[in-house]
Formats: structure tokens, C-alpha cells, sequence
């Protein structure tokens, strides 16, 4: 049977789909046409949120509901679009920006016509520095051609998009830390209430979503949310890129329904395990995962969506699924992601700075066979206290390391 | 001497203008990209001019170029080769892929090559993960990835990059 055409990659059915002319005569920027000439903004949002989309970048939040929730008594609103791709086993964004950025620009354009933001910020992460030149250019080709700037269309509605560069923070990845960055500050996350919906970027309602969350948005327009219900499933509707990495044959980027099986990724796309090596553990959300043991490979026919895998104790994420095979040493792969935050947790927060210090010191110890009988216990106590008293993320996904990892070595305790 | 305001009025103009009056802190980042475009490095004297032109301290400045890792303060090599031994990386051979390539060019991590050229070093996830062994080549000219490599692949790159820079300071 043949693949279904791409929703998301679509470059890999139509080649030369960065070029400003191939996306137009593939249907490019008709959503954003119709919308603004015979769309109201609110008509926007409820499309979006009767399609169910919702957000590609790890947390899950309806796309629609998050843009109703923007104050009507407080101007201007902002756009920014989460392009800090930094999830170690994610590479999903980088492949859109490189390959269908006119896409995700035109959803971009979409969503800051439904909340009738005048400027928007893509904030990329450092690396990608070649990206950003791109983008440059296809934003001013996209402003000649009169999608963007003042009056687009001969709408009354004006809008300016900027890049702006990262310079290598993880955490500028999360939405207030980030926004800390672009205001020309340390990436430290804001302490929450208020929301960027009610106080974002400068004080004002800010929307941010990511890259592949946006690039959904355009289809959406264009086909209508009956027409996108009809990939994935009821609960998670929606094409998913997923990004596979670790130990499979053929790693790489993979756009399926929500709702396809674990094992039709890691087997059937990815081309199994090399060396027909057994399964051991599962990562669905790059490092910041609730790890998953397969211990039974009953795990593998599991939907990939948002609920089943919370099913099983861990999340969707970003859904960058690491795949580890049984010659790995749990150890040390616990050791390598907590050495991995600590090298990217931002100092604010006294749970995650000093939490993370205590749980490295006590692997390092029994990395030298120095372990003692209490050690587990304080590893625990740590990690469950960075689970709820961290100011972000990160420090939960720490926990999330440590918590779902001492199942593997329990068996090891005094 | 040189000022990032007479080497480069138009590029500090063009980015000034990306952000709205009274929010010009917002610059600070691509600014410090400027500054240290021509030597790899930020020079206090950069740092100033930066601090002076959004009218913020020097000390907020230094702060941002001191958080995040791609800005440097001191002079390194000409060239930063970047590998990403991260987790997915790891399982594809990315530590020992370093290893190796570290007795190639007969330095250890954060170390400098003796001709001054390359400065080897570990980063975190470049988002390439499916493509690993990969590195990052960072210059005062930008950045660039090499994904899907060896050893004798980044060996072929380096002797390249040594050519390269014969010619340029024969």
C-alpha cells in the first residue's frame, strides 16, 4: 500500500517546495486569502479549535483555546513562534523550517490574523543561524507578494514578522524563559500566574506556539476541521510528525496519524532494531520523558497519542521517540540526561539547581561502588521534590528521569 | 580604534528596527552576534559600546553574553568544532566517534589545536539526531553542521579548513 501524501512534510511529495512559486501552485497562502478576506478572526479560532489541534510541542494545550484566551482590553497582542528546537532525539521543526517553511510561515501569518497581532517574533534557536538567513528571505519574497506587511492583501489588516536568534539555552525552549530571552534578558522562566495569554511579550497577551503546531494551522483553513478530524483520532485528531532516534535501522522523521502503534514506527518505518536486538526501554519524549521499560511487548501496540501514553505513567511530549535496545546500561543513561540538565538548567529555582546537584552526586557515587543504603531513598525524595516545587519544566523532566529510571535497578538496592 | 557603530551603521540599523520603540534591550542578543563576528570573541570594549547604545549596563550585557554558550569571551580558535555527545547521539557512537577524533587531532575536549586553528568541544542536542555522528563548525562567519559523520570524513574537513587558511595568511 502506498503512503497517504503529507500533510506536514509535504516537500517530500513535492519537490522544491521552499520555492516561493512551487508553494503557490500547490494551494500556498490560499488559507491565509480566505481568511482575511472572508474569515472573521473569531471564525479563525473556531475552526482551529473544532479541529482539535493541538499543541506539537510537548505540552498538548488546544491550539484554539489558547488563542480565545487573549484579553480584548489590553493592546497589542504578539504572536511568537517557538522555533528553539533543543529536546535531545527532537529534529522535527528544523526539518519544516528547512524544507517547508512557507507553510509554516503561512500558519504563522493564520494565527496572528486570529488574534489580530501586527507583529510577530520567530525565535530560533543559535544554530540554526543559516535557517534564520533563509527565513529572511522568504519573509521579505512574502512581503513583496503583498501577504505581509501594511494593509496585506488590500486587507486592513498589517502584519511584520522578525527572526530572531537564540544563542545555545535548552531552556530558552520553555514559552517564559524564552520570552525573557527575546525582551534582551537571561532565559529564566517568569514564575506563573500571570500567563503570556494575559501578560506576555512587553507585558502584553502574547501567544507562542510551536513550529509544527503552526504549519498544522494552514490545512486547517484550507480544508476545514471536519476534513482534519478525519486523520488521527477522536481524542487526538491531527497528522504527527515523529521523530525516531537511538537504536533503529532507519532514524529519521515520520509523518503518521495520531493513533498509529508503537510498533509500526520502531518496526515498520524505522526498520527495526539493528542486530534484531530486543527492546528495552522507550523515550516517546526525547529526554524529558517518564521512561517506558518493555518489559512486556505488549507496550509496543500501544497508539501513539496523547492519552494511551499517559496510560502508561509517561507522555506524548514532542513525540521524539528514543529507542534503546538491551545492551544499555540504565546507569548510565540515567547519569547521561541528569548531567545533560544540569548543564542546561538556568540557576533560578532552588529545587532544580541544588536537586539536581544532590542526585548527580549520589550517582557519582555509586558510579565508584561508594553507594550507601539511604542513597535511593534520597535520590527519590530529591526527584519528587523537583517534580513540584520547580519553577519549570526542566526540573520536572529531571524527576521524570530519575523517578521512571530506578524501576530498571531497584533490584539493585541494599 | 574600531567601533561596531562605524564598522557596521546599516546592520545595527536594521536590527534596531526589528523591535518596537522603548522594547531596544530586545537587540541585545543579535548585537552581541555583530560584535563577535570579526574576531570569533566579544572584547570588553564591545560590550560597552552594546551597553551604551540600549542604554542598559555593562554588567546586564556581560550577564547575557556569560548565560548562553555560544557567545564567547575570550579568543579562541578560528574555528570551534562543536560534536553533540548527547543521548541519542550516544547510541549512535557519538562518544567514541569524539574520542578518536580528539587522538586524531592530538587535543582533548575544550583544547586548541597548536597552530591556533581549531578548538574542540561538546555541545548539547543540535537537533540532528537521526544524522549522528554529527558536529557544528562555529566562526566568526556562522555556523554550519556536518551530520553523518567519521572520522575520516571530519579529517578530510579539518586538513580542508588548514588549506583554506594557508592560503588566506599564507
Amino acid at each position: 500500500m502506498s503512503q497517504p501524501p503529507h500533510v506536514l512534510l509535504r516537500h517530500r511529495d513535492i519537490p522544491h517546495l521552499d520555492q516561493m512559486e512551487v508553494y503557490q501552485a500547490h494551494g500556498g497562502f490560499s488559507a491565509l486569502h480566505k481568511a482575511v478576506t472572508t474569515f472573521s478572526p473569531e471564525q479563525v479560532i473556531l475552526e482551529v479549535k473544532n479541529a482539535g489541534l493541538r499543541g506539537r510541542g510537548g505540552a498538548g494545550f488546544p491550539t484554539g483555546i489558547k488563542w480565545g484566551l487573549l484579553s480584548e482590553d489590553l493592546w497589542p497582542h504578539y504572536v511568537v513562534a517557538n522555533a528553539d528546537e533543543s529536546e535531545p532525539g527532537t529534529f522535527k521543526d528544523r526539518e519544516i523550517l528547512e524544507s517547508n517553511p512557507f507553510q509554516f510561515l503561512e500558519g504563522l501569518a493564520l494565527a496572528c490574523y486570529a488574534v489580530q497581532a501586527n507583529l510577530a517574533y520567530i525565535y530560533l534557536r543559535g544554530e540554526v543561524w543559516e535557517i534564520a538567513q533563509a527565513l529572511d528571505r522568504k519573509l521579505s519574497q512574502m512581503k513583496d507578494a503583498g501577504f505581509l506587511g501594511d494593509r496585506l492583501l488590500g486587507t486592513d489588516f498589517s502584519l511584520h514578522i522578525h527572526t530572531h536568534l537564540g544563542a545555545g539555552a535548552y531552556i530558552c525552549g520553555e514559552e517564559t524563559a524564552l520570552l525573557e530571552s527575546l525582551e534582551g534578558r537571561l532565559g529564566q522562566p517568569r514564575l506563573r500566574p500571570p500567563f503570556p495569554a494575559s501578560c506576555g511579550l512587553y507585558g502584553k497577551p502574547t501567544v507562542i506556539n510551536n513550529v509544527e503546531t503552526l504549519t498544522n494551522v494552514p490545512v486547517i483553513v484550507d480544508h476545514g476541521s471536519a476534513w482534519y478530524r478525519s486523520l488521527g483520532t477522536a481524542r487526538s485528531p491531527g497528522p504527527k510528525i515523529f521523530c525516531l532516534s537511538g537504536h533503529v535501522n532507519r532514524p529519521g522523521n515520520y509523518e503518521v496519524p495520531l493513533g498509529t502503534p508503537l510498533r509500526k514506527l520502531i518496526y515498520d518505518l524505522g526498520g527495526g532494531i539493528p542486530g534484531g536486538r530486543k527492546i528495552k526501554a522507550i523515550l516517546p519524549a526525547g529526554a524529558s520523558s517518564k521512561i517506558i521499560a518493555v518489559t512486556d511487548e505488549e507496550v509496543l501496540d500501544t497508539p501513539l497519542e496523547y492519552e494511551s501514553l499517559a496510560g502508561l505513567g509517561s507522555g506524548l511530549g514532542s513525540a521524539s521517540i528514543i529507542v534503546v535496545d538491551e545492551t544499555v546500561d540504565m546507569d548510565w543513561l540515567l547519569k547521561k540526561t541528569v548531567q545533560f540538565f544540569g548543564h542546561e538548567l538556568c540557576g533560578k529555582c532552588t529545587p532544580c539547581r541544588v536537586g539536581n546537584r544532590i542526585i548527580l552526586d549520589i550517582l557519582q557515587k555509586m558510579d565508584c561502588g561508594e553507594g550507601e543504603p539511604d542513597d535511593m531513598h534520597i535520590l527519590r525524595r530529591a526527584a519528587e521534590t523537583m517534580d513540584r516545587a520547580s519553577l519549570c519544566g526542566l526540573g520536572q523532566a529531571t524527576a521524570n528521569t530519575v523517578l521512571s529510571t530506578t524501576k530498571f535497578f531497584l533490584s539493585r538496592q541494599p | 580604534m574600531k567601533t561596531l557603530a562605524s564598522s557596521y551603521p546599516q546592520e545595527i540599523r536594521n536590527i534596531l528596527s526589528k523591535y518596537p520603540p522603548g522594547h531596544e534591550r530586545s537587540a541585545v542578543m543579535p548585537l552581541l552576534y555583530l560584535a563577535q563576528r570579526e574576531c570569533g570573541y566579544l572584547t570588553p570594549q564591545s560590550l560597552e559600546e552594546i551597553a551604551g547604545l540600549l542604554h542598559i549596563s555593562m554588567t546586564d550585557v556581560a550577564s547575557i553574553a556569560g548565560f548562553y554558550t555560544l557567545y564567547h569571551d575570550r579568543p579562541g580558535a578560528k574555528v570551534r568544532l562543536q560534536v553533540c555527545t548527547d543521548l541519542p547521539c550516544a547510541l549512535r557512537g557519538a562518544e567514541q566517534f569524539f574520542e578518536t577524533l580528539c587522538e586524531n587531532l592530538a587535543i582533548t575536549v575544550g583544547e586548541t589545536t597548536p597552530d591556533g586553528l581549531i578548538t574542540i568541544e561538546k555541545v548539547t542536542c543540535l537537533a540532528g539526531c537521526h544524522r549522528a555522528p554529527l558536529f557544528q563548525v562555529q566562526s566568526g562567519e556562522g555556523i554550519r553542521y556536518y551530520e553523518n559523520q567519521t572520522v575520516e570524513s571530519a579529517m578530510e574537513l579539518v586538513d580542508q579548513l588548514r588549506l583554506q587558511e594557508r592560503k588566506a595568511n599564507p
